[in-house]
Order: C-alpha cells, then sequence, then structure tokens
C-alpha cells in the first residue's frame, strides 16, 4: 500500500442510488473513499473514470460532492480490547465505550491453504438433543439454521452461543432489528459472558449496502481469535438472506444481468467467501460459524438456501411439533455433515445406529400419522410407532431439553426397548447385546 | 499462437472485479497468459476477449489494490499443464501449483510453485532405442512412480515423425536433464527432458483410435455395478440436490475403483471435504494393490473460495493430467465435483463482459463446453496397441434440485451414466440416494458389455439385473396403490410385491459407506448377494393376514443385512445365514 497522501476530488460525473463515478487517477480497486464525508468503496475502474459504492446511499450527494481517496481496503482494528464490545459495520462502537486501539487489518482477506487446514475433530455440544444426538456440530463447521421469519431463530442460537464451551462468540447482525439486537445484548449481560463476546450490528436502522461489511468484520476479528491467540471462536451470522438481499440491491444498481431469484450470478462464490472462513487450523484455533438463513414460505429452493446448502456443512431446521406443542430440530430435514468425523468415536460407539434407528422409527411413525389422517386403520406396529415419536419428541428432541450425549443415548434405549422388540429396531447385535435396557 | 522472441506488453486500463481491461502494444492471443506486475507480486491471468488494441483478461486472483497503469506482460502461450514424474499424490490448486509447498497458512497472491520437484532424481530406463522412428506420445522409457511404471514420453507438442538421435544409459536424472535427442525429417536436433507442457484446453490425441466402452468398471457399490454399471471409459453425472450424498458416493467411488490413477478435481466445493481427502487417502490401503489411496492419486484443489477464474482452469488441468497418464495405457479414473461450479465460474465472466446471457443467465456456448469437456474421456487404443482409459464422473448440483435446469439437460444429453440422487430417498436415509427407477447406464445396453458381463460374472447377469430392475418397478407400483387404498384395501400379494422389492432395496441398493465391511463390496460377493436375493424373493410364501408381512419381511431383512455388515464366509456371515433359513422356513408353502 503507497503512502495514502489525500487526494481530493471535486467532479462528480454520476450519480445513481448507490454509486457514484469521478475521475480520478492512481486508484486502487477496492480502496476506500469517503464523498462527503460518507464511506464509499472501488467497485470498478475504466480508465480514469471511477466508480464508487456509497455505503449509507447516495442521498444528497452534489456533483460537486468532496471524494477523498484512503489509500487502503476497509479495515479493522484487531486485538484484544474487542472483546466485550459492539461495533457498528464498519468498526467503529456503538456501545459509547472509546475506540478500540490494535493493529489495523483488511477485511476479507485470503483464503486458508486447504493443505494447512486440520480435519474437524472436535464436538461442540449443545445440550440439545435435535443437534447433539442427530446432527453433531464440530469445530471449524459452518451451518445455518433454515428458518421461517416467526421462528424462535436468534433465541436458539443464542441458546447455542451460551451453551457451547467456546473461547469466544463473535455476533455479526445483518439487519437484525432493534428489539433483537437489545435482546441478544440483554441475554449475553445476563449470562455474565459480555467479555467472551464481540459483536459487529447493522440495525434495519441502519443502511441496507453497509450490511455487506458485517459478516466480513466479524470474520476478521474471528480470524484474529483464531489464528493469533489459539481460540476456539464461535460466530453467529444473522440473517444472511439480508446479506444476499443487499448484493442483490448492488449488482442491480450495477446493471449486472441477475440469475435465479434476481440474485447476481456470483451470490455462490459470494457467500463461500464468508462461510469457507470457517476452519480448524493445527495450532489449535477454529472458527465455527452458526447463522441463519430465513426462508420465505419455507422454499428451500430459493437461490439463497439453496446456494448456501450447497456451501455449508448441512443444516438444521426447527419445527413447531404440534403433538407436544414445542419446538423441535427437525430430525428428517436437518443434517450434520461432519457429524461423521465425531459420532461413535469421541462419543459413545453406539451413536451413530442410535441416532439411526430414531430417525428411522420416528419416519415410521410420520408415515403412520399419514394412513390416519386419510382415514385408515393403523396396525399394532404403527400404534406404536406413534407412542415412540411422543416420547422421542417430548424426552429428547424439545429444544428446552438440556442433557448430555450419553444421557441422550440411555433415553433413546429406553424409549426403544418400551415401544419395539430388538429385529424392529435392528441396530447391530454387538450393540442391542451391551446397551438394551433390562437385559 | 506462434513463439515470439518478443513478449507483447501492456498496461492495465480497467478493473471490474477480476475482469482486467488492458491496452497492449503488440500481438496477444485468445487464452493466452499474462501477468500483472503488482509491485513484487505478479498475478496470473488469461485473455478471454480482445478488442482493438483492449485485451479482456481474468485475473486467477483477487484483484484488491489493482491499479491502472501496472505492466502487463504477456507469456505467448495458453494455459499449460506441466507433466512429468512426481505429479501423483501432490496436491495442486486450479493452475497445477503445489499447494504443500506454498508458503504460511494463508494463500499468498502471486505463489506461483512447481508442480513437480525439480530437484529430485528418478531411476530412469530407456525403452527405445537410438535409431527409433517416433512421433509424439512414444513412449522413450520409464521411470518408477509410487510403483507405477511412468512412461517418459515425446512430448505431445511435436508434430510429425522423429528418428531417435541418442538416448541416455540406464541412471539417475532429474526431470529437467535431457534424456534424448529427437531429430526431425529436416535434421533438426531436439532435446528432450522428463518434463513437458500441453495447453490444458486441448485435448492430447496421441492414440491411434477410440473404441466403444465394453468393460465394467468396478466401484463396489452395489447400486452401481450391478443395476447401472460404469465401464472403463465410460463418462456419467451424479446430479443431486445438497444433502443428497453426492460427495460421500464420488468419494466411496474414488477409494474404491478398480483404477490405476486416480484424479480428483475439487472444483468450487467445500475446504473442508477436500481435508478429508488429505487426512484419509494417506493412510487408506488401494483394495487392489496394498499401497496407500494417496500413491495412486493426484489432488486438484480450487475449494469455493479459491479465485473463481481457477475453477474453470481447474477441471481442464485435471483433465490434462488424466490424459497425460492415459497415454502411459493406465487405467484413469477422473472426479469432478462440481462441474456446476465451474458452469457457474463461466456465468460470471459472461455477465462481467456484458454478453448476452442464455437460459438462467449461463452462456449461450454451455452446452458446447459441457459436451466437449465429456468427450475428452474414453478408452484408447494406443499407437504401439496398448490401452489406456479415463473414466470420467461429474457431479451436477442442480440449482433449487430442479433437474430441468440447463447444467444438468446439457450433461444429460452427453453422458451415457446418470446417477440421480433423490431427495425422498436421501431423507429417509437410504443411502445412497441412486434412484433405481430413474437412473440408467446406457452401457447396459451395448452388446459388447453384455458378452464381458454374463462372461466375467456369470451367464445370464444381465438378466437377473432386468430382473431386479422389474422388481423394484412392481414395488414401486404397489407402495402406490397401498398408499392409495390403505393396507387393508389391497392383496396379501400386493404386500408381499412391495416388501419383496423392499428386499432387493435394503439389501442391494442401500449400502453405509461408513462401514468397514458394507463400504465396498467385491463384484463376486455382489453376485452372491443378487442370487440370494432372487431366491429369496421368488420364494412362495403364505401369509392369512397382511398385518403379519411387515414384522415377517424387517426379520428377514435384518437377517440378510446383518450378513452385509459381516465379513463374507465367515462365521457371523454364516449364522446369519443360517437364521435367514429359519426364518423363511416359517412361511414356506407346503409343495403339491
Amino acid at each position: 500500500m503507497p503512502t495514502a497522501f489525500q487526494r481530493i476530488y471535486t467532479k462528480v460525473e454520476e450519480i445513481t442510488k448507490a454509486t457514484c463515478t469521478v475521475h480520478a487517477t492512481d486508484v486502487g480497486y477496492e480502496e476506500l473513499a469517503t464523498v462527503n464525508g460518507q464511506l464509499a468503496q472501488v467497485v470498478k475502474i475504466m480508465g480514469e473514470k471511477v466508480t464508487l459504492q456509497v455505503f449509507a446511499g447516495t442521498q444528497g450527494v452534489p456533483t460537486d460532492a468532496e471524494v477523498v481517496f484512503l489509500g487502503k481496503a476497509p479495515s479493522l482494528k484487531v486485538g484484544d480490547a474487542l472483546a466485550g464490545r459492539f461495533f457498528n459495520a464498519y468498526g467503529l462502537p456503538i456501545d459509547g465505550g472509546p475506540e478500540v486501539e490494535g493493529r489495523e487489518q483488511e477485511i476479507g482477506g485470503p483464503s486458508v491453504n486447504p493443505v494447512r487446514r486440520k480435519q474437524p475433530s472436535e464436538l461442540i455440544t449443545t445440550g440439545i438433543a435435535g443437534i447433539d444426538l442427530n446432527n453433531t456440530l464440530v469445530t471449524g463447521q459452518k451451518i445455518p439454521f433454515f428458518a421461517d421469519p416467526d421462528q424462535p431463530f436468534n433465541q436458539v442460537i443464542a441458546t447455542v452461543a451460551l451453551r457451547t464451551a467456546a473461547d469466544r462468540i463473535v455476533l455479526g447482525g445483518i439487519g437484525l432489528t432493534n428489539d433483537d439486537y437489545l435482546y441478544f445484548k440483554s441475554v449475553f449481560e445476563n449470562a455474565g459472558a459480555l467479555h467472551r463476546i464481540v459483536s459487529f450490528v447493522n440495525t434495519t436502522e441502519d443502511p441496507t449496502v453497509e450490511r455487506l461489511l458485517v459478516p466480513e468484520m466479524a470474520l476478521t476479528a474471528a480470524e484474529y481469535f483464531a489464528v493469533e491467540k489459539k481460540e476456539k471462536v464461535l460466530v453467529l451470522l444473522t440473517d444472511m438472506t439480508l446479506y444476499a438481499d443487499a448484493l442483490s440491491i448492488v449488482s442491480n444498481r450495477m446493471d449486472q444481468i441477475p440469475s435465479k431469484d434476481s440474485m447476481p450470478g456470483s451470490l455462490y462464490s459470494d457467500l463461500a467467501k464468508l462461510y469457507e472462513k470457517a476452519v480448524q487450523f493445527e495450532e489449535g484455533g477454529s472458527i465455527t460459524i452458526v447463522a441463519v438463513t430465513t426462508l420465505s414460505g419455507g422454499d428451500i429452493t430459493h437461490a439463497i438456501p439453496d446456494n448456501t446448502g450447497y456451501i455449508t456443512e448441512g443444516q438444521l431446521f426447527l419445527r413447531r411439533d404440534t403433538d407436544i406443542g414445542k419446538v423441535i430440530v427437525d430430525p428428517f430435514r436437518s443434517l450434520s455433515r461432519l457429524k461423521q468425523l465425531v459420532i461413535g468415536k469421541k462419543t459413545r460407539e453406539d451413536h451413530p445406529q442410535v441416532m439411526n434407528a430414531a430417525v428411522r422409527l420416528y419416519a415410521d411413525a410420520a408415515n403412520a400419522k399419514t394412513k390416519l389422517e386419510n382415514g385408515f386403520e393403523l396396525t399394532d406396529y404403527d400404534k406404536r410407532t406413534l407412542d415412540f415419536a411422543r416420547g422421542y419428541s417430548e424426552k429428547l428432541l424439545a429444544i428446552d431439553v438440556n442433557i448430555d450425549t450419553d444421557k441422550m443415548l440411555d433415553t433413546a434405549w429406553e424409549l426403544f426397548a418400551s415401544h419395539f422388540s430388538k429385529a424392529e429396531v435392528g441396530i447391530k447385535q454387538s450393540l442391542t447385546d451391551q446397551y438394551w435396557p433390562g437385559q | 499462437m506462434t513463439a515470439t522472441q518478443q513478449h507483447t506488453t501492456g498496461r492495465v486500463s480497467g478493473i471490474i472485479s477480476n475482469l482486467v481491461l488492458v491496452q497492449v502494444d503488440g500481438p496477444v492471443g485468445q487464452n493466452e497468459i499474462g501477468f500483472i506486475q503488482m509491485g513484487d507480486t505478479p498475478l496470473m491471468a488469461e485473455v478471454i476477449k480482445v478488442m482493438g488494441d483492449k485485451a479482456y483478461i481474468q485475473v486467477f486472483e483477487s484483484t484488491r489494490g489493482l491499479r491502472p497503469g501496472m505492466e502487463v506482460r504477456f507469456e505467448g502461450h495458453m494455459l499449460e499443464a506441466t507433466f512429468g514424474p512426481g505429479i501423483l499424490s501432490r496436491n495442486y490448486d486450479g493452475l497445477m501449483h503445489d499447494l504443500n509447498t506454498m508458503s504460511g497458512i494463508f494463500l499468498q497472491k502471486g505463489d506461483y510453485t512447481s508442480a513437480l520437484d525439480l530437484d529430485k532424481a528418478w531411476a530412469f530406463e530407456p525403452l527405445a532405442k537410438a535409431g527409433d522412428e517416433v512421433a509424439a506420445g512414444h513412449w522413450l522409457g520409464q521411470v518408477d512412480e509410487n510403483g507405477i511404471p511412468h512412461k517418459i514420453m515425446v512430448p505431445f507438442k511435436l508434430k510429425g515423425r522423429y528418428t531417435v538421435d541418442s538416448i541416455v544409459e540406464k541412471g539417475d536424472y532429474k526431470v529437467q536433464d535431457t534424456i534424448a535427442v529427437l531429430k526431425d525429417e529436416r535434421g533438426t536436433e531436439h532435446k528432450v527432458s522428463m518434463l513437458q507442457k500441453f495447453p490444458v484446453k486441448q485435448a492430447i490425441k496421441a492414440y491411434r483410435e477410440k473404441p466403444r466402452p465394453y468393460q465394467l468398471l468396478e466401484t463396489g457399490v452395489r447400486t452401481i455395478d450391478t443395476l447401472t454399471p460404469m465401464v472403463e471409459g465410460g463418462t456419467g453425472f451424479i446430479p443431486g440436490p445438497f444433502g443428497s450424498g453426492k460427495t460421500v458416493l464420488q468419494q466411496a467411488i474414488s477409494k474404491q475403483a478398480e483404477a490405476d490413477i486416480v484424479i480428483v478435481a475439487a472444483c468450487g466445493e467445500r475446504a473442508n471435504e477436500v481435508v478429508d481427502l488429505f487426512v484419509e487417502f494417506p493412510e487408506l490401503e488401494d483394495p487392489w494393490t496394498g499401497r496407500k489411496l494417496m500413491e495412486r492419486t493426484t489432488i486438484i484443489a480450487n475449494t469455493s473460495n479459491m479465485p473463481v477464474a481457477a475453477r474453470e482452469a481447474s477441471v481442464y488441468t485435471a483433465m490434462s493430467i488424466a490424459e497425460y497418464y492415459r497415454a502411459m495405457g493406465l487405467k484413469v479414473l477422473l472426479l469432478a465435483d462440481s462441474t456446476s461450479r465451474w458452469a457457474q465460474a463461466l456465468r460470471e465472466m459472461s455477465n462481467r463482459m456484458e454478453e448476452l446471457p442464455g437460459p438462467d443467465a449461463f452462456p449461450m456456448d454451455l452446452p458446447a463446453i459441457i459436451s466437449n469437456f465429456y468427450a475428452r474421456a474414453g478408452i484408447v487404443h494406443l499407437n504401439n496397441g496398448e490401452t489406456g482409459s479415463i473414466t470420467f464422473i461429474g457431479t451436477v448440483s442442480p440449482a433449487g434440485g430442479n433437474l430441468k435446469e440447463p447444467v444438468t439437460e446439457s450433461t444429460k444429453k452427453v453422458a451415457r451414466c446418470f446417477y440421480a440422487l433423490s431427495q425422498s430417498r436421501a431423507d429417509s436415509k437410504r443411502y445412497p440416494a441412486i434412484d433405481p427407477i430413474e437412473s440408467y447406464s446406457k452401457y447396459l445396453e451395448y452388446p459388447e458389455l453384455q458378452r464381458t458381463l454374463n462372461e466375467q460374472i456369470e451367464e445370464r447377469w444381465t438378466d437377473k439385473v432386468n430382473e431386479l430392475r422389474n422388481i423394484l418397478l412392481r414395488g414401486k407400483e404397489a407402495a402406490e396403490q397401498i398408499n392409495i387404498l390403505g393396507d387393508d384395501g389391497v392383496s396379501i400379494d400386493t404386500h408381499l410385491t412391495f416388501w419383496r422389492s423392499e428386499i432387493v432395496d435394503e439389501i442391494i441398493l442401500q449400502q453405509n459407506a461408513f462401514d468397514e465391511v458394507d463400504a465396498r463390496t467385491p463384484l463376486d460377493r455382489q453376485q452372491y448377494m443378487v442370487n440370494k436375493v432372487l431366491e429369496v424373493v421368488d420364494r412362495p410364501l403364505s401369509f392369512d393376514r397382511y398385518e403379519e408381512i411387515n414384522p415377517y419381511f424387517k426379520r428377514v431383512i435384518n437377517a440378510m443385512k446383518q450378513m452385509n455388515y459381516s465379513a463374507f464366509d465367515s462365521e457371523d456371515f454364516k449364522q446369519n445365514m443360517q437364521e435367514l433359513e429359519e426364518t423363511l422356513a416359517e412361511r414356506e408353502v407346503e409343495e403339491g
């Protein structure tokens, strides 16, 4: 980066809703600038015509606006002093505290060389059986909750965050409502966990395009703690759908041809660049990302959840179980791709088979339920699966259950034994011999 | 492009993301490689469009900090792969730079490492002698690369016929040492080393002919080998929504397939999946040779967070390496996960160049690009009479799981095996989730393959495969009837038809990729189980009430499943078999 002597231009040639164009020389791509004091970034250079994306929008920008190039890409001052603080999308404090002193780190930095990654192998427990038993999480994993806007996803990820044994939690709030922002703040404060937490928040009151900076700010802070402090960092990003919406606004303003669902053709790469920051380093530090992608009407074929699903290592669905009237993590549609690395290895040997058997029997119950709804007679087996399903929901899947993994497995065996024969459960004999209750 | 002494240079005049406009001072070729000098860092780029004295180049790196006026130097050649001994067990980026020799934890711009170890000495053994008439691809000698006879060939770039003027004695040489001198028809001398380069986007055609595939390529995956067989030199693709098990299936194939060389192109996919390969392959054994899997494998990794422009290059690099090893008379298996990401990379560039878009904003020539790429696979008879092959299997990640999207449709036209992963099978954890009805192997219709299968496995094998397929089809119909009419609304026979297809599904189709024994089923064991399943399905059974059928078949399936989990012919296996026989006897129809 050359020394930043300030170059000031005052002739703005074009202004659109999100961008303005000036004649300028010796400008670097992705360099920051201010336009009448508002932060902006270089997004296109054509000869001497430089197009700037103004984060806060271009309302009120005149053609004689003062454009100052700052000679650097967007950056965050990183240091231990980040802990316990709340920042905006530019990394400036919003909690009334002083500015953080530290090393200036460009956001959106380079990717980890894949051969320098370590295979994730450390279990993350949450006490939620829908996660720990059926969809076990591992450090270095990236996984979103696919949730409808009316589901309590922010409460759930706050619970996940506080129950896990992460050294550091980084919250990236993207278009949070002010109420949710205050909710996170009070939950973290009440849990006495504030010192472990760094938050970057863009609320619905802030300009939309600013949101694009939030995940990268959060991940830059996470990289500092994971690489330099070798900490286990958990990053929460909510709501990534609003991030993608902001991308589509910018690409639209840049006259790019939209692809599926009006999203930019680069959506996959744009999302992957963020999610792939999840990593297990050889030296012990790790970044785990738990995100939220809100759906519209449960449609996962929409470009945002669809591209997300191809990038992340699984996805978690919330569902209200009408039998027990509680929210559960849906055992059918949820998936943790990295669970194979730990279940039965870091957890008890019977974990994989118990998990599969329970889900299969739960599926049989779902079929029985369909039969019942269609007015068909139920067999004895059908009735037993329904009884099993209710117990499974109540004692294991409900999100308010908080037990350790061994207890979950024991509970599952008890449910098996009270409703089924060994052959119906169909677990490998050596395991049944050992764990079947009351023999 | 002729090799000019004078390099064309230019200066950056425009930047939009990784598309850069360059004002050039001389001739440039389409797809020519250039380097932008950014301070001390060279950034590699490829020409993708020329308009007058302006070249549009796609940069294989992040362009952050790039400025107008920076110098660009063009190299006079296209993107090339580097060939020579030492490619196996290496991990490359999409442009064939060695990832392991790069410095630091993070990928740094311009850290372009050598594809081969230039200092290592290889024990070279000549195969040709002075005076031999040779042409491109002719075997001059060989070295031992991880137990594989790696042929040193006349460079593919050399056109026409040559005479071997001299060749070195048996001994240790480095890849850049001259090992032979060739004379062309005009008497000009050409020095040949063990290292050669060739453009990745051009097919290597140093072979005599490309016949129709005729031999099974065993993968150990029952539903593939038995129902929808892949062949040596065949092409196939695996489309499936996320979470349907594409990657697990492809990894199973890469571990178990009967191939000399496996090349995996991880194209725009998750980094942790590539790490799985890095971790497991050096540990796992190749079931065919007993050596470590990594010794026969090369991984090309362009994960989703690595530069987009290199994603397109990565699949071509992988194919080029496959062609190099095929020319040695080896069986190469090439896997690309996922070709959709490659198509998306094309779309991003096409979009930035403001080209008129085709369906779903993909470039208009997408079908042609895909079909040319698949066409590079195949079994070939080399000029010396030996046979080599590239079997290519690509995954496709259809947007929204909808198979009517451009990448899936274009691929379906060219790939001969179709392994459709079904969401509903995946949801009910019936893995591998290959839909047995939708999926097909066109090769099964080839008389030459039918002949080899019936000779290799047993007589009338293909009839048995068809029988399995019919059982599944009938079972599907029965399931629909039961759903509509209810359990008590259909006959006992309908229930039996359904449950018989469940046996085929549970015992042949479903396979646990994470179970040590079940993960790979050798062909003889597949044959045994297919016969067993057909025998069980053929047995007449008698039931009075439909309620008895479900629990009974669950026991049958359980016993047979335990067989799948036990070592072939072990004590456990025999015991489960006996249990099966006893269960079957309970319901046997009395003859007469």
